[in-house]
């Protein structure tokens, strides 16, 4: 494939009157040093920028949202009792002398989960890495569409605003679940509304970026970067983005129909009959509450493999820099993210087994459900047989990469039982779930993140992290997560299900109770564990160890940019020679040979 | 102006044989297809669910609505000679065929005013029951959609077209895709009128 | 854009017309055909037929994917799979 960059440095037809210079890469940057502050850092069109934006946002969200979670797991462990300390400084909506109200904690339960999933982790891995790296790492100077890129960070930032303003409306947040089911969520307080509101927003910013990935994916490869001598992050991002722009419409129609309920009292969801506290309700009826689940799930299940995917693609970057030897089975591991891109729209209703679906429906859905785990064995076998006979480094990102396998290992194979609708009968909605999910995005997806902000660090910012602080914060994570979620599915086990406010008030659930106390310990100390991390992050902004352009010795584009690269990427314009992965390539004198070096190098 | 030099902006790349602009307004299509598959799903699951759905055309202007569709065909063909007449280089061409577009489209969300108008005075609303639910939230997001698609329309008549004279064929390249956006909003029309209207 | 001259702008608006009458004599069809009153699965049948064929005309010709490049039928292939599967397997369900 021959994409001639050089042939649009021509002089334009005319006589162009504006100011754009079309002569050099190089142009574009000195430009941009023109411009006034707010145009370069706060509304700029530069993806490392906007990068940089979506990831310090992300990170902020996921803190708050695992705030949101360790109020929880003080209810959790020891129900009815006055939280110490801070909870006198909670309104009496949220809780009474301390004693968190029901109210509360299912808000608690409900933003936790949108925020971590839609404001944490998929802006921070897609919108964060994807932004910054995939430009880089296909040699284009930025994005296809930077204005657009520039609108969907604000858009998200908006819908973040909307979703956190939620809190502080008359009735609370968002608090039927992250899910938002009908008709619950039809008849929930005016923080429902904005939780439809600001979903719109971020369905939008995802649009909107989704649509740059794939065309910056398509159209700007540089010269010589075939499809398939692309890393498989970009892959990873460029499935993702087909996920993000197919799935998320539905989801998009459904908030349009329950804003209809809620606000013109319309029944799309709501059934004939319905009665609430005691009084039938006055709504023409004739809805269905299923019809949100297929339309919410249609999108919600993709999601997951949005969660998902661009964590495989940061891991098997780390992994192979860190072996010093090519991915085993770079085209498996291609075709099985497409597979997976392709199958998981074929899946949803697993999600609802029990809604009373027939047989034949049921089996089609667990029969696509099967299907689509075995590319996920092999992407994660791929990586595992990478290890072998690897010469392995072991810093912080590499270990976090590795400790990736067996935590999504875990994830993924509890998922088989939930798959299957017969087991599924005992297992949904219990403890159990949240383990098995728990498990895939938690040392999962953000294990990954870690990795990621370890290992890109010093080309974002020209300086290292420390090793220490990386280590302290890795070992640690690592211990208190499973401390976390491996008793969760004992508890599911037992029965106990999910969004309970009082456990004890169930007889079955008593027994599993003090493992509440033990899951509780190990989640604060979790947030313990992420000082060190924090204090290395921004500490090693000013005060960590310079570094050159290249300090892991890796192979692909994104290193052959200055740490941090200017504005318009490569100095040069990059052509690329070989695949992404050639590390200890026979004869060779050094251990690696990059993308873009010529052959005598 | 901060952007770095980024190809195939006005030239077809050479092998996928498309501009950026042109791949990414069918990407947004693409997902429009599915915000539409959304919401018919929606009428195709409530429709078989209940024994009784009322004939479109007893509660509903057909006549009206016949017109309305003619008026968003003749817009469609207005739209893309807007386009032709920019191939051939004549900017008032242009003009005369994306001025007529807007106003058909202002004169479909006129007679969709009107037909709306006429329900709530015999109070029917989105409320009354799930055919008028349908009706009204299909409809009104279409009609949204179609706004949507004049004020893009309306910058391009006015002060997007001053591109025309510095970068002719990017302006073309723009045209060409909000006619593919304006195009796509009567295909939806195109379903959506028989479905409700007619069934 | 590129695969048309001016004379083939020409050939291209001459289509336009044509199109534009096919495209009304459907619309007046459909109308026609909903009059008949036919069984509810007929009915349904011809309005998707006619509906399909008049999309595929406005498609084809106005929005050009007649002449269009593969990686767009790509795209809209598998767009249409997952708006088939989105249509009708709920309903199934």
């Amino acid at each position: 494939m021959n994409s001639e960059l050089g042939s649009t440095l021509k002089r334009p037809k005319r006589p162009d009157k504006s100011n754009h210079k079309m002569e050099s890469l190089m142009g574009g940057r000195r430009e941009n040093e023109k411009l006034p502050f707010w145009r370069r850092y706060i509304f700029s069109q530069d993806h490392k920028v906007i990068g940089i934006q979506y990831g310090i946002t992300g990170l902020c969200f996921l803190l708050f949202g695992f705030t949101l979670m360790m109020l929880m797991r003080w209810q959790l462990a020891y129900p009815g009792k006055p939280l110490p300390l801070i909870g006198q400084f909670f309104p009496e909506t949220a809780m009474i002398s301390g004693i968190m109200l029901p109210e509360f904690y299912n808000q608690l339960g409900a933003m936790h989960g949108t925020i971590m999933v839609f404001l944490g982790v998929v802006p921070l891995a897609v919108g964060g890495f994807g932004n910054y790296f995939l430009p880089l790492q296909v040699g284009a100077p930025d994005m296809a569409f930077p204005k657009l890129n520039m609108v969907s960070y604000w858009f998200y930032f908006v819908g973040g605003v909307v979703m956190i303003a939620s809190f502080f409306v008359p009735g609370g947040a968002a608090q039927s679940g992250w899910t938002s089911y009908p008709p619950l969520a039809d008849i929930a307080p005016t923080g429902q509304t904005l939780w439809l509101v600001g979903m719109a927003f971020l369905i939008n910013s995802s649009l909107l970026g989704s649509l740059n990935f794939i065309v910056t994916t398509v159209q700007l490869r540089t010269e010589g970067m075939s499809f398939f001598r692309l890393p498989f992050f970009v892959w990873a991002q460029f499935v993702t983005a087909f996920l993000l722009l197919l799935a998320f419409p539905p989801l998009m129609a459904a908030a349009v129909l329950q804003l209809m309920d809620r606000l013109a009292h319309t029944s799309f969801f709501m059934p004939s009959g319905l009665v609430v506290a005691g009084k039938v309700l006055e709504a023409s009826g004739g809805g269905n509450p299923l019809l949100w689940q297929h339309l919410f799930w249609f999108l919600a299940h993709p999601e997951v493999y949005v969660l998902i995917l661009p964590a495989m693609g940061i891991v098997a970057e780390i992994i192979t820099c860190n072996t010093r030897k090519p991915i085993y089975g770079y085209k498996a591991l291609v075709y099985s993210a497409l597979f997976i891109g392709f199958m998981s729209f074929l899946v949803w209703a697993h999600h609802m087994y029990l809604t009373g679906m027939g047989t034949k429906m049921s089996a089609f859905f667990q029969i696509t459900t099967m299907i689509i785990s075995i590319p996920s064995v092999i992407v994660l076998t791929t990586m595992v047989l990478t290890l072998w006979g690897g010469s392995i480094r072991f810093n912080t990102p590499m270990l976090f990469a590795i400790a990736f396998l067996p935590m999504f290992g875990i994830g993924g194979l509890t998922g088989l039982p939930l798959g299957l609708a017969a087991a599924d009968i005992h297992l949904h909605d219990t403890y159990y779930v949240i383990g098995h999910f728990h498990y895939v995005v938690a040392p999962g997806t953000i294990f990954a993140l870690f990795a990621g902000i370890y290992h890109w660090f010093p080309k974002i910012t020209g300086r290292r992290m420390s090793e220490t602080l990386g280590k302290i914060h890795f070992w640690s994570s690592l211990a208190f997560i499973n401390g976390i979620f491996m008793p969760m599915f004992l508890q599911g086990l037992a029965g106990v299900s999910r969004r309970l406010f009082d456990p004890t008030q169930y007889a079955h659930a008593l027994s599993t109770q003090p493992l509440n106390v033990f899951i509780s310990i190990c989640a604060w100390l979790l947030g313990l564990a992420q000082i060190p991390f924090i204090l290395n992050f921004f500490g090693s902004l000013f005060w960590g160890r310079r570094t050159g352009q290249n300090p892991w010795e890796a192979t692909t584009l994104e290193w052959a940019a200055p740490s941090p690269p200017p504005h318009g990427n490569f100095p040069k314009p990059v052509r690329v020679y070989r695949g992404p992965y050639e590390y200890s390539a026979p004869g060779r004198k050094k251990d690696f040979w990059p993308q873009n070096a010529l052959e005598a190098d | 102006m901060s952007t770095a030099v980024i190809p195939y902006i006005s030239e077809s790349h050479p092998v996928t044989g498309v501009t950026n602009s042109k791949l990414g307004t069918w990407c947004f299509l693409a997902s429009e297809v599915m915000l539409f598959g959304g919401l018919f799903s929606a009428y195709v699951l409530l429709r078989t669910g209940t024994l009784e759905w009322p004939h479109g055309k007893e509660l509903l202007n057909v006549p009206l609505a016949t017109v309305n569709t003619l008026v968003l065909i003749t817009s469609s063909v207005t739209m893309v000679m807007s386009w032709a007449s920019l191939v051939m280089k004549s900017l008032s061409r242009y003009r005369f065929f994306m001025g007529l577009t807007i106003l058909l489209g202002l004169a479909f969300l006129v007679v969709k005013a009107f037909e709306y108008g006429h329900k709530f005075q015999h109070h029917l609303f989105p409320s009354t029951g799930t055919f008028y639910a349908v009706y009204f939230t299909l409809t009104g997001l279409h009609g949204l959609h179609v706004l949507g698609g004049i004020l893009v329309n309306l910058y391009f008549l006015v002060p997007g077209s001053r591109l025309w004279r510095t970068n002719p064929e990017q302006f073309t390249g723009r045209i060409e895709c909000a006619g593919l956006y304006w195009h796509f909003v009567d295909l939806v029309w195109i379903f959506l009128f028989p479905v409700l209207y007619l069934l | 854009m590129s695969a048309l001259s001016h004379g083939g702008i020409r050939r291209h608006v001459r289509s336009y017309i044509g199109v534009f009458a096919a495209l009304a004599v459907l619309t007046l069809v459909t109308v026609a055909v909903s009059n008949l009153r036919l069984a509810f699965f007929f009915a349904i049948a011809a309005a998707l037929l006619i509906a399909v064929v008049k999309a595929s005309l406005v498609a084809g010709f106005f929005m050009h994917l007649a002449f269009e490049r593969v990686i767009i039928f790509v795209l809209l292939f598998f767009t249409f799979l997952f708006f088939l599967a989105l249509l009708i397997l709920p309903a199934l369900s």
